[in-house]
């Protein structure tokens, strides 16, 4: 709405600049860097919560359409990752307010580093690992039901069941640091309350 | 049982014909270098199962296919996709339901030669109590005293039934199911 608003504005004033806006936007995460955390952190909540779900079912039709499901859900979310991870690399995220930098303890810096490289390093290994025992274990990827996607590894009785408990683990791992990740955006804002969370706070300016 | 004069003629008139075609009698299948696989897709997946147990009976002339006889006889419970949990779910009632229907069979009803080692054969399958007539390619060859047969054909699963109620839902399991064979057969005289 607000965008809509801004361009509603230009037209009214046709001939002139468009809105400046002001230099703080420069401290925040690019639209596309915004629209990709949020997508993407619900995408792991939402394929996390079917993974577990799914697991326990019994043989049923339902069960069949969750994995395959899940499975393209996962594919998208390694392709959308690829593009993240492009993203990241391409535009340098905003640097941490200094008011901010200051009141953290070194550990908090470290903690800071750690946490967004191992999640990078799970968006693509979880998915990856899901693939590789999907391949392994004899199911083929048919992406959305019509593209078949190529084994990643070869099917493999002793293999799938030596990749299978890794999915499982790096699952968890991604879905524990990304709670962390929670907690500390959430930390910062009400505890600290040093406005750190309206860098990727959606439609905010 | 008595039985009219004529079908003690016609029985020993079939077991001299059966003596002077003596080659037909002795063909034989290997079963451990048969094989009968099916390819059924799960929500696009192609899945394949096999049968382990099974038997044919055979009286195939290559040189004379019209009078060739081909059936076999599959132990429907021997159905296998490798993983425990589905295999435990093919032996019951919406699926192959085995314990009433344990056997699954195939009878020709002629054989043409299209030449080549190839032959199409068309005859009956039975599946759950169901039987639709189907035609499979055939393509034959030998090496020493082994002949293979191998083909593939295509049926319809909810013809015969296989897969009710919930399972009837051709998006999560598709009603063509593929069915590919290779046959190793001893005592077949040369192409």
């Amino acid at each position: 709405m607000r965008t809509n608003h801004l361009e509603l504005r230009g037209f009214g004033e046709a001939g002139q600049a468009l809105p400046q806006f002001p230099a703080a936007v420069s401290s925040r995460y690019s639209r596309t860097a915004i629209v990709l955390h949020w997508a993407l952190g619900l995408a792991i909540v939402a394929v996390f919560g079917a993974g577990i779900f799914m697991a326990n079912l019994p043989f049923s039709p339902l069960r069949l359409k969750l994995f395959n499901w899940h499975k393209w859900a996962g594919m998208s979310f390694l392709a959308l990752s690829v593009l993240r991870l492009l993203w990241r690399l391409t535009h340098r995220p905003p640097a941490l307010p200094e008011r901010i930098v200051a009141a953290m303890p070194a550990w908090q810096h470290w903690l800071h580093k750690a946490t967004h490289i191992a999640l990078y390093a799970l968006f693509f290994a979880v998915p990856l690992i899901g693939w590789a025992y999907s391949s392994a274990a004899g199911f083929p990827v048919v992406l959305f039901g019509v593209l078949p996607v190529p084994d990643f590894v070869p099917a493999d009785k002793a293999l799938a069941a030596l990749i299978k408990p890794w999915h499982q683990v790096s699952a968890f791992a991604l879905m524990g640091l990304a709670l962390l990740h929670a907690i500390a955006a959430v930390k910062h804002q009400l505890w600290d309350r040093d406005g750190l969370l309206s860098r990727m706070w959606p439609g905010h300016r | 049982m008595k039985f009219p004069r004529f079908t003690y003629f016609a029985v020993l008139t079939l077991s001299l014909l059966g003596a002077a075609t003596s080659a037909f009698a002795e063909q034989k299948l290997l079963p451990a270098q048969s094989e009968i696989v099916f390819v059924s897709k799960q929500l696009g997946v192609p899945i394949e199962g096999r049968f382990k147990k099974f038997d044919g009976q055979l009286a195939f002339d290559a040189a004379k296919p019209e009078a060739s006889r081909i059936a076999f006889t599959v132990d429907v419970a021997s159905a296998t996709f490798g993983v425990p949990e589905t295999d435990a779910e093919l032996s019951k009632a919406s699926w192959f339901n085995t314990a009433r229907f344990p056997q699954a069979t195939f009878q020709s009803t002629a054989v043409k030669g299209l030449g080549s080692g190839k032959f199409e054969v068309s005859g009956t399958l039975s599946v759950k109590g169901a039987t639709r007539n189907v035609v499979v390619p055939v393509a034959v060859t030998q090496n020493g005293a082994t002949t293979l047969a191998i083909g593939t054909f295509s049926l319809k699963r909810l013809a015969f039934q296989i897969g009710q109620n919930e399972w009837a839902d051709t998006s999560v399991v598709a009603d063509d199911v593929q069915v590919k064979f290779k046959f190793a057969l001893t005592g077949v005289g040369k192409l």
